[in-house]
């Protein structure tokens, strides 16, 4: 396929994935903002999800101080900052448009459709709208997944869809963790300590509670919520899991320069596939979680070199 | 609007034409609103499919559709009969021109065309002289565009042989009729269009360069922000084959290539939807960033198709447009089926100073000009316009050609106040390979202000769907 092809289909399911991904991330901050909480606690639980998300300063030089209502619209509705949820979906649409002859006429009315609704949406954050407006992100990128699963053949289209999708996934989640780790922080094994419930809602947040409960049949504790989201290869948001989505893809795409990047990630998966949580989060849980998105990065970075823009004509 | 204007659904009396009947009666039968939301939710499945053109220079986002009618335009079988044979006489006709004009130009020796029209024309392309294309065919894909006049018969009013475009309309009019009304299709015997993308394909692959046993086609876009974007994108997945930009593509040993993830892949045949004047920067423009620096010598050394041919334009030119009806009986020996529309050419001194003196009645036409663009339509304009326009024709005369304000026929037409009747024309198209082949119908372009002529979707044209019936 064209690599311009490929490229645009990448960036198409990395957009919607980080559009949900920022719904998780703004769900997951909004569950713990229920919590009783000073001024001080609100305003540092912003700085840490905006921080999470690598945009604090970002938002800082354009809105100087932390309101709640600003930074839900920096994230959420700002066209001007190309991390917003409306960016991501206007971007993964044109990216759909540039190659509406390659997916399927389902996949380009879904992706269409997601565009043309949430363009009418006036920005409101009052009781219940933000609930509202992040489950139908939810929604909309469970149907986008749902259209390419059920309509796509299954080439090599395919897989750089696929790609896109997990690279961005392992990418989300390992954000959400970090949102709720501070620099040498380790997680305990402990249900009572005085984190238990926001791992709960990291949990829900994830759509991993209720599996959470059939795993491990037991109370929630920090520790085992890592081991879940880090470790599980059957959960299908777990860096495991997307990572093993990564390698398996990018082996059915290989072409004669990729062996480099297909040894990168095939090491990555490795670590989870073979490593003991005690040894990888020996660091510290932010640490560990700061050199995964590096790894991720520079996955991202070199599929795009092997394949989608070749730098030097052949 | 002039008089006597030929209605294609109704009589002088009122009552329905033999090929409306049953449509008419179906109408009468309609709740009023009915057909009011059947349109709104047309307008909205546009949308939803993203069957929009952009807008130079708005906005994103800002996507317009071009308005769909609902009431059909109907064909009967013989009509259509005689349309088909008229427009494969002139096509034939029209590729042999390009054939001779690019070889022994013996029309122009013949006195037939002034060699000066062909030679001194932005449009003759001198890189194509003596250059042979596959099976002879210039204009593989043609947009012949026809109206009826008053008397009923039908005339051709430009032909359109660069890159016409228009067809995914044609097939998606179709395809939202079937939706919203598929009843009418039970009671009505409607010749199929759907397979045109299967005949386009066959008939890009049939023109391939020689040896070439399973070529591999690729529709050439701007990309993106262009105002048909669309339709290629479309017209290249109903067709399975990859829709390229310039980037895309590179030139190497003779030989044009895609960039692909898997390295470079072969293209025999180039379906492009891009002006000759910016398919290679090393022939033409020099600054155009859409094109293949090199596709002119792969293409000379009969490399590669390109389809439709370079140069064709000086066929389509209305300069030219006033003889070919002379071409159809130089090539072919026949007489033409199909009369043109009456032209005046105003580098011809008696029919300047005709024009001159009739130029309120007159369409003045820059012979260059497309899109309803640099146009005079004498009976709508000012006296100022009017004066102006005179002053441009006096300075070029041979810029220009007049013709007799056509009463196009009209179709009923849902507008605001109702059903009302509104100009209409036709664009069939005409493709050429091994074989040539008329998907039957086409595009109804039907101009929605009331008396205006103007059918073009950038002033404010929509489009019906077209029914050929089969008996």
């Amino acid at each position: 396929m064209l690599s311009r092809t490929a490229d645009h289909l990448f960036w198409m399911s990395r957009q919607i994935e980080r559009a949900e991904g920022l719904a998780r991330i703004l769900d997951a901050h909004y569950r713990h903002a229920l919590l009783p909480h000073t001024a001080d606690v609100v305003a540092r639980d912003w700085r840490a999800t905006l921080g999470s998300l690598g945009v604090l300063d970002a938002y800082l030089a354009r809105h100087g101080s932390l309101s709640p209502a600003t930074a839900f619209r920096f994230l959420a509705f700002d066209r001007d900052h190309g991390g917003s949820i409306v960016s991501c979906l206007w971007q993964a649409r044109e990216n759909a448009r540039a190659v509406r002859g390659t997916i399927t006429s389902e996949m380009w009315e879904t992706l269409n459709a997601t565009w043309l609704e949430i363009r009418g949406v006036e920005p409101d954050t009052g009781d219940g709208a933000i609930g509202d407006f992040l489950e139908w992100v939810r929604y909309r990128a469970h149907l986008s997944r749902g259209v390419t699963l059920g309509t796509m053949l299954r080439d090599e289209a395919f897989r750089f869809t696929r790609i896109g999708t997990f690279l961005e996934g392992a990418d989300a989640t390992a954000r959400m963790l970090l949102a709720r780790s501070r620099p040498g922080y380790a997680p305990v094994d402990d249900p009572a300590g005085p984190d238990a419930y926001v791992w709960t809602l990291l949990l829900r947040s994830l759509s991993a509670f209720e599996v959470y409960r059939k795993v491990y049949r037991d109370a929630v504790t920090p520790w085992r919520v890592t081991e879940l989201l880090v470790l599980r290869d059957d959960l299908p948001r777990s860096l495991h899991r997307c990572t093993n989505e990564i390698y398996t893809n990018l082996c059915a795409v290989a072409n004669d320069q990729s062996a480099e990047t297909e040894r990168r990630a095939g090491e990555l998966q490795s670590t989870f596939r073979f490593g003991r949580l005690e040894h990888l989060l020996a660091p510290g849980l932010a640490e560990f979680l700061d050199a995964f998105l590096g790894r991720i990065g520079d996955l991202g970075q070199r599929i795009a070199q092997d394949f989608l823009v070749p730098a030097t004509p052949y | 609007m002039p008089p006597h204007a030929y209605d294609e659904m109704l009589l002088p009396d009122g009552s329905h034409r033999a090929h409306y009947r049953g449509y008419g009666a179906w109408l009468q039968s309609q709740l009023p609103d009915r057909l009011a939301r059947r349109r709104a939710e047309a307008d909205s499945l546009f949308h939803r499919v993203g069957i929009t053109f952009a807008v130079y220079g708005e906005d994103e986002g800002t996507e317009r559709l071009i308005p769909f009618d609902v009431v059909p335009r109907i064909l009967p079988a013989d009509e259509w009969q005689f349309l088909e044979a008229g427009l494969r006489q002139r096509v034939r006709a029209l590729n042999a021109f390009l054939a001779d004009v690019y070889h022994e130009q013996s029309i122009l020796h013949a006195g037939i065309v002034p060699a000066e029209l062909i030679l001194c024309n932005a449009q003759y392309r001198p890189e194509m002289q003596g250059i042979d294309v596959p099976g002879g065919i210039y204009a593989h894909i043609a947009g012949i565009d026809v109206v009826r006049g008053g008397d009923g018969q039908f005339h051709v009013l430009e032909d359109n042989l660069r890159v016409p475009s228009g067809v995914s309309y044609m097939l998606e009019n179709r395809k939202m009729m079937m939706r919203l009304f598929p009843e009418l299709f039970a009671r009505h015997s409607v010749a199929p269009v759907e397979h045109y993308p299967d005949v386009l394909l066959e008939n890009l692959r049939s023109v391939a360069p020689v040896g070439v046993a399973d070529p591999t086609v690729a529709l050439l876009t701007p990309g993106a922000h262009n105002s048909a974007y669309f339709e290629h994108a479309f017209l290249a997945q109903q067709m399975g084959i990859e829709l390229v930009e310039g980037q895309d593509l590179f030139v190497r040993d003779d030989a044009v290539y895609m960039r692909t993830t898997r390295g470079p892949r072969r293209l025999d045949v180039i379906y492009r939807r891009i002006d000759d004047d910016f398919l290679d920067p090393l022939a033409f423009q020099p600054d155009s960033m859409l094109g293949v620096p090199g596709l002119l010598s792969v293409y000379r050394a009969g490399r590669v198709t390109i389809a439709n041919a370079i140069g064709t334009g000086i066929a389509d030119d209305k300069s030219i447009y006033p003889y070919v009806p002379d071409m159809i009986g130089f090539y072919l020996g026949e007489t033409p089926l199909l009369a043109n529309v009456p032209t005046y050419v105003l580098r011809r001194p008696e029919d300047l100073a005709y024009t001159l003196a009739h130029l309120d009645e007159l369409v003045v036409k820059e012979v260059h000009g497309a899109g309803g663009y640099g146009m005079l339509i004498g009976p709508a304009a000012t006296r100022a316009e009017l004066d102006a326009f005179r002053q441009r024709i006096i300075a070029n005369p041979a810029g220009y050609i007049a013709q007799p304000t056509l009463a196009l026929s009209t179709c009923p037409t849902f507008v605001e106040a109702g059903l009302a009747p509104r100009h209409i024309d036709l664009r069939p198209y005409v493709l050429s390979g091994r074989e040539i082949t008329i998907v039957p119908g086409g595009l109804t372009r039907v101009a929605l202000r009331d008396g205006s002529l103007v059918v073009n979707s950038s002033q404010g044209g929509g489009t019906k769907d077209t029914w050929v019936l089969e008996r």
